[in-house]
């Protein structure tokens, strides 16, 4: 059988903004009582225009804290299953949807949405007018918002400063407690900040990619003997991730550095640049970059709320280069340290979801550590 | 990088007259090409035959030739002008054949002209099935098994390695036509042979049926960096075995996980890299086997395509607009997004609502022919629409097609269905109909599971699960009904909550009241009391994360309203809907060139439209643009919207054809800018318009107003036979007949009733019936008065067949060749009396017949006609632009005064439009023309004698008429006697003739020698060939055949339907084959002249 089809239970809610916007929606459920009278979550409201994968991206551990908005109207309509996960669970706080059809029709889905977002007891919530809301994020920036099925007022006040991801180290949250090794090949050592399984599968292709906890200290690390490291993604704010500059700065020269999304915005504070918050980010799998200057370009996943600032970059005491720009809003999108062999992309290379453009970085981190 | 500007003339092919397969969406992106390549400073050199487009306007190019899409021809174009370059990949299929041709013939070569956008290779590599499945397997890409064949022995062969049922596609060949699926060993000769016969290099592809698959479509756009970039992915509701023009098709893709989507997108760029376009963009088709994912290539279009057109519309992406500045040397990060302005075009757009569309096909005006779907397109139309949820878009789009639905059913047009249908109605969704999608909305009312369902259509469950449902929300509407009747206030069933969520799904006003036995008043009204109205949102190319700067929208019930009412004073234009046979893109040119005119004059233009073909619906072309159904709902909506009457200087119905007049009609006061809607009244009421007629003193020939088939019988004793029969308020003269005793027309009526029964026609409105002139020549006008009374005759057209061949079908020429000086004044005085009485402030068309130099008027329509672009195109002024000015005020004599109307033109020419037909893709059909309309598009010719003229117009047409060897008459007794003039001029310019026996004997008797003598068809000797067998044979070039009778088993029949399958030229009235003797005969010794258009109107 190719389809599926559910029975789901709607419970009428409202998404209240911190500014005090009100939408109305419905929470759903698979089964009648899960969503009663005093029930609310908070979180930053962000919005994503992928038009497939919402499982990679509300499984991506970047996702934590974070409400995610989906522009595309349409989902659930493929259903989830084991391979597609990027993490263990659901990170996202709420997932919000125009519309959740309650039937998945793929040969690769196995189980419904629904179903694995309530396994993580994160709230699915629909027929809400997700145009207007991401409207809204986009004038007045992402803000931290609260879901919840008492009325807007009672809701408004349940918000908190601590819905936003200004200030929070949510990196060593999400991060695994265990060392995990995977592959086979040159070690490398692989900080996981809220790492995808994606980027793992990649660089197992082509290292014994030793992953280890975000606190893990440059000792450890070192004890590895690694031949590179590797900065992963993650969420919240790079600043409030101060035990990174430990960890990379007594690293860069000695050993070639690939980082990714907060893997990025932590390289860069390693060598004294700045992280800055943009307005609403950038979400979603069709963000053009600009690499060098013979016009060419990649459609890039990206899924960012900080950016590392360009002059920053050239005020650093390291060499640095711009090699990757946002060809919309011409935010940097990657960097690099040429004498020390280390650089780093805002984008998510990997994609998961999202389009293969860039999967070229991870080959030129293999070369690089095979001192190619 | 900049613009080229080692080049400086480009060379554009349109893509000729509108065919299946192949419609204005060419005419929306040439003109997107020339304005391109205008703005960047190129001379633009236009080759297109077709003069219903907005392209072949002289303001679109420098020099634009309005001439046959024709190799020698173009040869000719390229010596006239020496263009540095050639674009073929925005015409279409037909543009990249000629361009290939040219290349072959080492024209291009010969003149030093570059092919851009696609090279020679490139287009080879594509269009050629053995290259392309080479090219995919070096890619490692799989492509369906199969191998090719030249002839039917080898087609065999290549059967036997796969196993039936098996696909066989001919090569190079337009929308699929002679491609077919077979089953059996039978079909699979007949489909092979009839698929040799249609491949101009006689070359078929037998390839493994992967019917059942889902199907989808990739929009891909390449430039010169090689960057790449989707524009856009649909995905097919029909699944493969379907033709994807007649598929209804849904953007973005629903069903794909993002693993299945990025290995197509991965695929579609190793395609069109390896295929070698370079700059432009292509469409490429998969198929993905539902169980297990696996997929393959199935063909790629090197060019600008339908589905391109359809994905500019559903994303906001001018493809065609950008494919151009790829061409001529721009890189897509240099291009700015039109509609953010502010960000690159290097990006992929992404889309927060669901776009579906929905074919519209003409099975009803080919009688005899299979109303089944296939991998041949069959569809002369379709519209689009765009919702939050596919549920909304699909409601949306099943009223835009305008075939009487107020959504997936819920309206009279409802089969009533019990479970006992269960089972017949599952037979019924097993095969791809026109009807399909209402027989799986009937099998689930009769109880059907999405299992029952799936397993015979193999349409995807999660649409199957939408349309389930809307099934359940009808029938939950529907439960009501009792208690409505019994009563119970409407606004306690319907409460907000519960009429806003019907509205989320797509439903109309109209389909809620009609399940509830209510009117649709009621449900407005109460709904407006709720303040439930549509919110409207923007298409943006980027789900919102931008601000966009152009206003394109369309409805939902979210809530948000995106649309800012300005100030400014504004005009709102109805456009005309899906494309369909009678009513296609002269209406979407009329509609185009009102708003360019009223922009211009400083109003706001407000387009409303459903057509995603058209440039109508082209962001660019109106101030604001709503794709919303032609409705009377949705466009109420719409004016309200815009801030109601009277913030609306008026609204513009008399430019889109039959569409926006009947919404006028049904639109309570609707503020109709021009002619008021009681003149168009007058003119369709056949009382009023008698009366009018005779206090004018103008001739009619007698007739009658009936409704019944007793009042016929009793109108047909009064006028006296032959009659003409035709039901009021349509186009295209739809269900229109000529009966010649009773019997004939009782059968006629019974015709008309049951096409009313099927949502064909409109029965509400009576039937009329006229003596009709036998022989008379008829005549085409179109004239505009305005408001004072001014008024101005566009142009006389006259028709070159005789009365009874409905005038879209008929080929007519401007300036009249028989018509006396008095006849023309008549004509003149009579429409300007006409115009004057019906107060017509605006364009009107009047159709007579003249017999014995007497002027009868047959009908008479305030509004814009089918024949306006040509009357504008033959005589260099734009009626509709002069039109639309007047409508709002200004007076033909100041429009006289600023050159607006400057009736050009030193003369000396003939332009003559002729109808293209879509016989070749219904092989069955019988060719002969009647008082039904049946062609889908034109072509004009223009020379400086009527017979070359009409000699172009064929050629153009698709018809070329020999210079030598054979032309085969077989003639009507009554035509017989023109038979000896005709055989005369033709054995004069050195054919020879070939005749059936009858008319062979006249000839004879009368001194013309026969060549050859053909055998009846029913009497088959050995020493005599018959007819279809000399058909077959090749030798003939001409055929003219006129009816003896009709019905499939006559001889005519047989020998229209030989001429046809093996394409030749086949003439069946009297009329046009002497004009076409007159052209054969001045073609021997005199050339056609290739001039542009614009020289022809330069003084």
């Amino acid at each position: 059988m190719i389809y599926t089809t559910e029975r789901i239970h709607k419970t009428p809610g409202y998404l209240v903004l911190a500014d005090g916007t009100s939408f109305e929606l419905e929470l759903i459920s698979s089964e009648k009582d899960r969503y009663r009278g005093d029930f609310f979550v908070g979180g930053e409201v962000v919005f994503n225009t992928v038009l497939s994968g919402y499982q990679e991206v509300i499984t991506d551990p970047s996702y934590a804290g974070q409400m995610v908005t989906f522009t595309t109207p349409e989902i659930g309509n493929y259903g989830v299953n084991t391979i597609d996960m990027e993490s263990p669970r659901v990170w996202a706080q709420v997932v919000i949807v125009r519309n959740y059809s309650g039937i998945f029709s793929n040969y690769r889905g196995e189980r419904s949405l629904l179903d694995l977002c309530e396994e993580s007891n994160v709230p699915l919530v629909t027929s809400i007018d997700t145009r207007a809301l991401t409207r809204h994020l986009r004038n007045f920036g992402a803000l931290a918002g609260v879901v919840g099925t008492a009325e807007p007022i009672a809701l408004q006040r349940l918000i908190t400063n601590e819905m936003t991801t200004d200030g929070r180290d949510l990196a060593s949250f999400v991060s695994r407690k265990e060392i995990d090794v995977h592959g086979s090949g040159p070690r490398i050592v692989a900080i996981d900040y809220g790492i995808k399984r994606s980027i793992v599968r990649y660089l197992s292709h082509r290292f014994e990619t030793v992953v280890v906890p975000a606190k893990t200290s440059v000792e450890e690390i070192m004890a590895y003997n690694p031949r590179g490291l590797f900065l992963s993604n993650g969420p919240g704010d790079p600043a409030a991730v101060d035990y990174a500059v430990d960890q990379i700065a007594p690293v860069l020269g000695s050993m070639p550095i690939f980082g990714i999304c907060l893997g990025h915005q932590l390289l860069a504070r390693a060598v004294g640049a700045e992280t800055v918050k943009l307005k609403f980010g950038h979400h979603g799998g069709n963000h053009p970059v600009g690499r060098g200057d013979g016009g060419a370009v990649e459609i890039t996943s990206q899924n960012h709320n900080y950016a590392v600032t360009r002059e920053s970059l050239a005020e650093s005491s390291f060499a640095t280069e711009v090699t990757h720009i946002n060809l919309n809003d011409q935010v940097v999108e990657g960097f690099s340290l040429p004498a020390m062999r280390a650089f780093a992309v805002q984008y998510h290379p990997e994609a998961a979801p999202g389009p293969h453009d860039s999967l070229y970085l991870f080959e030129e981190f293999s070369k690089m550590v095979q001192g190619k | 990088m900049p613009a080229r500007r080692d080049i400086s003339k480009v060379l554009v092919i349109g893509s000729g007259p509108i065919v299946i397969g192949q419609a204005c969406e060419f005419d929306y992106s040439g003109t997107q090409a020339c304005r391109v390549l205008r703005n960047e400073g190129y001379y633009v050199i236009l080759a297109n035959s077709n003069p219903a487009t907005i392209m072949t306007d002289p303001d679109f190019a420098d020099a634009t030739y309005i001439e046959p899409l024709d190799l020698e021809v173009l040869k000719r174009i390229i010596e006239i002008e020496r263009p540095d370059a050639l674009l073929p990949t925005l015409g279409g299929q037909t543009a990249l054949n000629l361009a290939m041709e040219l290349a072959e013939a080492k024209v291009l070569e010969e003149y030093g002209v570059e092919m851009i956008g696609a090279s020679p290779l490139a287009i080879a590599t594509a269009e050629n099935r053995e290259l392309f499945k080479g090219a995919m397997n070096e890619i490692g890409l799989r492509t369906p098994r199969s191998g090719f064949a030249h002839d039917l022995a080898g087609a065999i062969e290549v059967m036997h390695e796969i196993s039936l049922p098996i696909v066989i596609r001919p090569s190079f060949i337009l929308g699929g036509a002679g491609t077919g699926i077979a089953s059996t060993f039978e079909e699979f000769v007949e489909i092979a042979q009839a698929g040799l016969d249609a491949s101009p290099i006689s070359e078929i592809l037998v390839e493994e049926s992967i019917a059942g698959w889902k199907e989808y479509e990739l929009e891909v756009m390449r430039d010169k960096a090689d960057n790449a970039v989707i524009i856009c992915s649909i995905e097919n509701f029909d699944p493969m075995g379907v033709h994807t023009g007649d598929s209804i098709t849904v953007a973005p893709a629903q069903t794909l996980s993002d693993v299945e989507y990025q290995r197509m997108r991965d695929a579609a760029f190793k395609v069109i890299r390896r295929i070698g376009v370079e700059t432009g963009g292509s469409n490429i088709q998969f198929a993905v086997n539902p169980n297990t994912g696996e997929m393959v290539v199935i063909e790629m279009n090197p060019r600008v395509s339908r589905s391109s057109a359809l994905a500019s519309k559903a994303t906001g992406f001018p493809i065609a607009k950008f494919a151009t500045m790829l061409a001529i040397g721009y890189r897509l990060d240099e291009i700015r997004n039109d509609i953010t302005k502010v960000t690159p075009a290097s990006f992929e757009p992404t889309i927060d609502y669901v776009v579906t569309k929905v074919p519209r096909w003409a099975f009803e005006k080919f009688p005899g022919v299979e109303a089944q779907l296939g991998t041949r397109m069959q569809s002369v139309g379709e519209a689009m629409a765009i919702g939050r949820t596919f549920i909304e878009s699909l409601q949306k789009a099943m009223r835009s097609i305008e075939l009487g639905r107020y959504g997936l059913g819920g309206d009279p047009l409802d089969r009533d269905v019990t479970e006992a249908d269960k089972e017949s109605l599952l037979e019924e969704v097993k095969v791809a109909t026109p009807r399909r999608i209402f027989a799986v909305d009937e099998a689930f009312r009769a109880g059907a599971t999405v299992d029952e369902v799936y397993e015979a259509s193999k349409i995807d469950p999660w649409f199957l699960y939408q349309i389930k449902m809307i099934v359940e929300m009808k029938a939950e509407i529907a439960a009501h009904r009792t208690e409505l009747s019994s009563g119970k206030s409407l606004d306690s069933i319907l409460t907000k909550a519960t009429l806003k969520g019907y509205k989320k799904s797509g439903f109309s006003d109209a389909q809620i009241a009609h399940l509830l036995g209510c009117s649709r008043s009621e449900v407005t009204s109460i709904r407006r009391n709720y303040g439930l109205v549509p919110g409207y949102k923007t298409v943006d190319t980027c789900s919102g994360e931008f601000e966009a700067a152009t206003p394109y929208h369309y409805s939902g019930y979210d809530g948000e309203s995106e649309v800012v009412s300005s100030e400014k004073k504004k005009v709102i234009i109805l456009g005309s809907g899906p494309n369909r046979i009678g009513q296609g893109i002269e209406f979407d040119y009329c509609c185009v060139h009102a708003s360019y005119a009223l922009r211009a004059a400083g109003y706001e233009t407000i387009m409303v439209n459903c057509n995603p073909e058209t440039v109508s619906t082209d962001y660019d072309t109106s101030d604001k643009l709503y794709l919303e159904p032609l409705f009377a709902e949705d466009v109420e909506e719409v004016i309200a919207a815009e801030g109601g009457y009277d913030s609306v200087v008026g609204v513009i119905v008399g430019l889109g054809g039959q569409t926006p007049l009947r919404l006028a009609q049904e639109i309570t006061e609707l503020k109709v800018l021009g002619t008021s809607s009681d003149a168009i009244d007058i003119a369709e009421d056949r009382k009023r318009w008698s009366a009018l007629c005779s206090k004018l003193g103008i001739d009619q020939p007698s007739g009658a107003t009936v409704f019944t088939v007793s009042e016929a019988i009793d109108a047909g004793k009064q006028i006296g036979y032959p009659v003409l029969l035709r039901p009021s308020y349509v186009l295209g003269g739809r269900a229109m007949e000529i009966v010649y005793d009773e019997g004939e027309l009782t059968a006629a009526f019974g015709r008309l009733d049951a096409l009313a029964q099927e949502g064909g026609i409109s029965r509400s409105g009576p039937i009329l019936i006229d003596s009709f002139l036998e022989d008379a020549v008829e005549v085409d006008v179109d004239a505009v008065r305005d408001s004072e009374g001014g008024f101005y005759l566009g142009g006389i057209m006259e028709h070159v067949e005789e009365a009874g061949i409905h005038s879209g079908d008929s080929a007519c020429v401007i300036p009249p060749i028989t018509l006396s000086d008095e006849v023309q004044a008549k004509i003149l005085v009579n429409t300007k009396a006409i115009a004057n009485a019906l107060s017509v402030v605006g364009l009107i068309n009047v159709q007579y017949a003249v017999k014995d130099s007497r002027v009868y008027v047959i009908e008479a329509n305030p509004r814009a006609s089918r024949t306006v672009p040509f009357v504008s195109k033959a005589t260099g002024v734009p009626l509709v632009k002069v039109a639309s000015l007047v409508m709002v005020g200004r007076t033909l004599s100041s429009l006289h005064l600023d050159g607006t109307i400057d009736p050009t033109t030193s003369g000396g020419y003939y332009a003559v439009k002729e109808a293209v037909m879509p016989f070749s893709r219904f092989p069955t059909a019988d060719t002969l023309l009647g008082p039904e309309m049946r062609s889908t598009g034109e072509v004009m010719g223009i020379d400086k004698t009527f017979p070359l003229a009409f000699a172009k117009a064929q050629l153009g047409a698709g018809s070329r008429l020999p210079n030598r060897g054979m032309v085969f008459l077989s003639l009507a007794d009554r035509d017989k006697h023109a038979a000896v003039n005709l055989a005369n001029r033709l054995v004069e310019a050195g054919l020879s003739i070939a005749a059936t026996f009858g008319t062979a004997k006249y000839l004879e008797d009368n001194g013309v020698s026969v060549g050859t003598i053909v055998g009846k068809i029913a009497e088959r000797s050995d020493d005599r060939a018959d007819a279809v067998e000399l058909i077959s044979s090749g030798t003939v070039g001409l055929i003219i055949n006129t009816p003896h009778g009709r019905g499939p088993r006559s001889d005519g029949y047989h020998i229209r339907s030989a001429a046809n399958r093996h394409k030749v030229p086949c003439i069946t009235t009297v009329s046009a084959a002497l004009a076409a003797t007159d052209a054969i005969r001045e073609m021997s010794h005199s050339d056609v002249s290739i001039r542009s258009i614009q020289s022809y109107h330069r003084r």
